[in-house]
């Protein structure tokens, strides 16, 4: 699907959004070491909808390309912070990661495979396109200056955690 | 650490950590050159069998060294990848670059 890309006035992550099922706001350092805190995190939240080892692979990747990005481009290792929202809709997972550092320039270019400003540190240019390849949609924006937010979301495994019929809840799983 | 980096004639043999993203890549990258540079490597061999987790920073693992030594006429060779790694490596285009094995 064709990625949308904006480079407005606004900040980043300033849209409005529904009520959600479930709901996690974490804010962590933007240092390499938390880079794997934040996609387990991210795994462990996506748990009760039971997503195939392959979608957990997907959505960890897609969250450490984020995150990295964050660390080593929006602050450029110097530190900052990071903000990641993970909300559940049925069984759609909604993932925002947002900074507050030098933002990007241009969005379009940045998303472009092989594209990358850090050739010196061995960077692939590949960020961007795995978040897309492995989430369903994608979603970068941008004010320089002021930050960068990505905003994913991917439809995961097939049966909700619990099933409820009126006041009744069973565990969705255990019927089969 | 020191024993997952294993110089055998002329083979730098890298058995790859749980995890690979940009925090532990750097590790990997530095040793490896020092290697390279010292041992008068030729091929790198790269062992995923406990690698859970790989991102893009891989691929700069992997295309970094296969520049080192691709000059001099060096292979990299990839061996039990699983298939979210091979995955990485074939959206990447690094599949035509080195020699997946089992």
């Amino acid at each position: 699907m064709e990625p949308v890309y904006e480079s407005g006035s606004r900040l980043p992550c300033s849209r409005k959004r529904g009520k959600m099922e479930n709901e996690v706001k974490l804010e962590l350092l933007a240092i390499p070491e938390n880079e794997g805190f934040a996609r387990v995190a991210v795994a462990a939240f996506i748990t009760p909808l039971n997503p195939t080892m392959e979608e957990i692979s997907d959505v960890k990747t897609a969250v450490s390309e984020a995150v990295t990005n964050a660390v080593i481009h929006a602050y450029d290792e110097a530190g900052g912070m990071i903000t990641i929202r993970c909300s559940l809709e049925g069984d759609l997972l909604h993932i925002e990661i947002e900074d507050r550092g030098k933002g990007i320039e241009n969005v379009k270019r940045a998303m472009e495979p092989l594209f990358t400003t850090r050739p010196d540190l061995e960077r692939s240019g590949m960020g961007f396109a795995f978040m897309e390849a492995f989430m369903d949609s994608l979603e970068v924006e941008s004010v320089p200056g002021q930050g960068t937010c990505v905003i994913m979301e991917k439809k995961l495994g097939n049966l909700p955690w619990v099933k409820c019929a009126g006041t009744v809840c069973s565990w969705a799983g255990s019927e089969e | 650490m020191e024993d997952k980096f294993q110089v055998i004639d002329h083979y730098l043999m890298i058995r790859l950590p749980e995890e690979i993203d940009h925090h532990s890549s750097r590790d990997i990258s530095r040793r490896a050159d020092h290697l390279i540079l010292d041992e008068n490597v030729n091929h790198v061999v790269f062992d995923f069998s406990d690698t859970k987790f790989m991102d893009s920073s891989g691929i700069g693992v992997l295309a970094g060294r296969y520049r080192k030594i691709s000059c001099f006429g060096g292979k990299v060779y990839v061996v039990h990848a699983d298939n979210h790694i091979r995955k990485i490596l074939k959206m990447s285009g690094l599949m035509n670059l080195v020699e997946i094995m089992e």
